[in-house]
């Protein structure tokens, strides 16, 4: 638990206690961890909310017509964080709940990153990191070259922004005046390593986004309401894109798993790891 | 031939309101004119070749038809993550225009020469690799670009090649082109490819003074290799010879040996693969220094199939020695 101490969120949260649809969804990344006995626990758990908001209240969407001309396009470049995505999409029905129970698995269409063309609903196919910023601002220019209202929104892990490709393309981003872009980052403080702090300190993060010409603000990103009132201001500013900071904890909702590097991955996840995972949230 | 290839791009956007050219940091008024009619499908983003692949795969996915271009280098080596995530995964549209394939920057060094680019590149799935050997048959190639539904690698040469190719022998992404055809099956072959192919009918030419009369087939694409032409040319052949302007490891000759091995066993011809050895040149001067130094020389070529075809004779001869030994 040496990581823990060090992960203390730089800001303090006053996040309401987790409302029954949020631990309903983390059950259903319980539910996947179960069925591929492994996956990215406290990278998946950190962006239930930001994921329910934005599939709840804020992006258009067709769960029976994916590719939907005018959808708003949704990328979630930190792929490994992909369970939390795979529970909006299948909640919202883009595929059957029980495809949760086949993750990893040799048939599945559910692998342990995200794949387009494979998985109904997502973007791009992601996993290697860096990559979801500049494929979003080329959707984002795409879109605006036809003159469609599409908003591209790419949700980045605070570990995967350590990414040089990713300052590439927030400069191009902003030199675009990509209005429809935005970047959502999952704050966690907590990477593969250990915290941020210690591996790789981002700070200072408004003013990096800012200097890049991104209008950027600070969420507590497990606070529904606070997400939503930030999320259905976008874009954040007309002439810009986006960023949002979202705080948040790396295993949020799972006790004995928050703000700890050793729960980011976990294999072997047997019965007894599940019941303790399901008991966390009740 | 850089030249044309960017003349063209301007010509196929305007047929085709699904064109975007997408560059790094090139020279001042390139492509002024596609810049002054359509600015909003000309983009010039600056030393950022991983976002250059990123964003023109995000173009893509949004229906258009991105032409990236930088130097082969850079736009091989430095984002090959993004090429093969970006661009090979997803299968899109894009076509990486890349600067000075090859030898082409041989005063710059070794930073600057694509020496294995067309091997990494053709290791991708999904990923088309193209090298034509001159101006005309770049213009063949970017019409056939418009609709080719997967990524396409395309190496540029110096420019101001000599024009080899010619129209009535036709072009298709994928076949590779017959250029000079010996008379009798059974001779020799040169399978070359961009301008390793003038430099092999210049060599070819010399060997006809000398009474060897060869082909030489020209593989302007080198993935999907046509294996048929291969097979074709190489099935009676005494003796195939493949010459590239890049490392052997990984290449066009190693492309053909595959197939040749795989199809043809025991009743294979002998292979000689002309090109760089194991290492970064180390050496400066002009490309055709680099030729030099390398044995890529219309004579050079002609000299190693000269050998080669002297070792197989040698070697023919030693085998019945031997045969005649056992039966003694």
């Amino acid at each position: 638990m040496a990581t823990s101490a060090e992960a203390v969120p730089f800001i303090k949260l006053a996040t309401p206690p987790l409302d029954e649809r949020s631990k309903y969804l983390r059950k259903l990344v319980v539910r996947a961890l179960e069925g591929g006995e492994r996956g990215h626990i406290g990278s998946s758990m950190s962006l239930i909310e930001i994921m329910r908001v934005l599939y709840d209240d804020v992006l258009q969407y067709r769960p029976a017509e994916p590719g939907w001309r005018d959808r708003d396009r949704m990328i979630l470049s930190k792929g490994h964080g992909c369970i939390a995505l795979y529970v909006m999409l299948a909640d919202k029905g883009f595929f059957p709940l029980d495809t949760l129970d086949t993750f990893c698995r040799r048939d599945s269409i559910l692998g342990g990153h995200p794949e387009a063309g494979k998985v109904p609903g997502v973007e791009a196919s992601t996993g290697a990191l860096g990559h979801g910023l500049s494929i979003g601002l080329g959707m984002a220019l795409g879109v605006r070259m036809q003159k469609r209202d599409s908003r591209v929104i790419v949700v980045l892990g605070d570990g995967e922004i350590d990414e040089g490709s990713i300052w590439e393309a927030a400069m191009c981003a902003g030199k675009h005046r990509l209005s429809n872009l935005t970047a959502v980052i999952d704050y966690n403080k907590v990477q593969s390593a250990g915290s941020t702090r210690e591996i790789q300190d981002l700070e200072p993060l408004v003013d990096k986004w800012r200097a890049f010409n991104f209008a950027t603000v600070e969420v507590d990103g497990h606070d529904v309401e606070a997400l939503r009132a930030v999320f259905r201001r976008l874009p954040l500013a007309q002439d810009r894109p986006t960023a949002v900071i979202c705080h948040t904890v790396k295993g949020k909702g799972i006790g004995f798993a928050e703000n700890d590097a050793n729960w980011h991955h976990k294999s072997k996840i047997n019965k007894d790891l599940v019941a303790k995972l399901y008991g966390a949230l009740e | 031939m850089r030249q044309t290839c960017l003349n063209m791009i301007y010509d196929l956007a305007k047929r085709d309101e699904r064109v975007v050219f997408v560059g790094s940091d090139l020279s001042p008024g390139l492509l002024a004119d596609m810049k002054r009619d359509m600015p909003e499908r000309w983009y010039m983003e600056g030393i950022t070749e991983q976002n250059l692949i990123g964003m023109s795969a995000g173009l893509a996915k949004e229906g258009y038809i991105p032409y990236s271009n930088t130097i082969a280098t850079f736009i091989t080596r430095r984002c090959y993550e993004q090429v093969a995530v970006d661009l090979c995964l997803h299968d899109l549209p894009v076509r990486l225009i890349a600067n000075g394939g090859g030898l082409v920057y041989a005063p710059l060094g070794p930073t600057h020469l694509a020496i294995e680019d067309i091997a990494i590149m053709r290791a991708l799935p999904n990923m088309t690799v193209t090298a034509v050997c001159d101006a005309k048959e770049m213009v063949r190639l970017m019409n056939a670009t418009l609709d080719w539904p997967h990524p396409i690698y395309i190496r540029l040469a110096k420019g101001g090649d000599p024009v080899v190719s010619r129209d009535e022998l036709g072009f298709a992404i994928g076949k590779a082109i017959p250029m000079r055809r010996a008379r009798s099956r059974h001779a020799a072959v040169l399978m070359s490819t961009g301008v390793m192919t003038t430099n092999s009918l210049a060599a070819a030419e010399l060997l006809a003074k000398d009474g060897i009369d060869m082909s030489v087939v020209h593989f302007h694409t080198v993935k999907p290799l046509d294996e048929a032409a291969v097979l074709d040319f190489a099935r009676d052949s005494e003796l195939v010879v493949t010459v590239e302007e890049g490392i052997r490891i990984g290449g066009l000759g190693s492309a053909i040996t595959d197939v040749i091995v795989e199809h043809l066993g025991t009743a294979a011809p002998p292979v000689k693969r002309l090109g760089l050895p194991d290492e970064f040149p180390h050496n400066y001067g002009l490309q055709d220094d680099l030729f030099d130094i390398y044995g890529l020389m219309p004579a050079q070529i002609a000299a190693s199939v000269r050998g080669a075809l002297k070792n197989k004779v040698a070697a023919g001869v030693a085998a019945v020695n031997t045969s005649v030994a056992a039966r003694a």
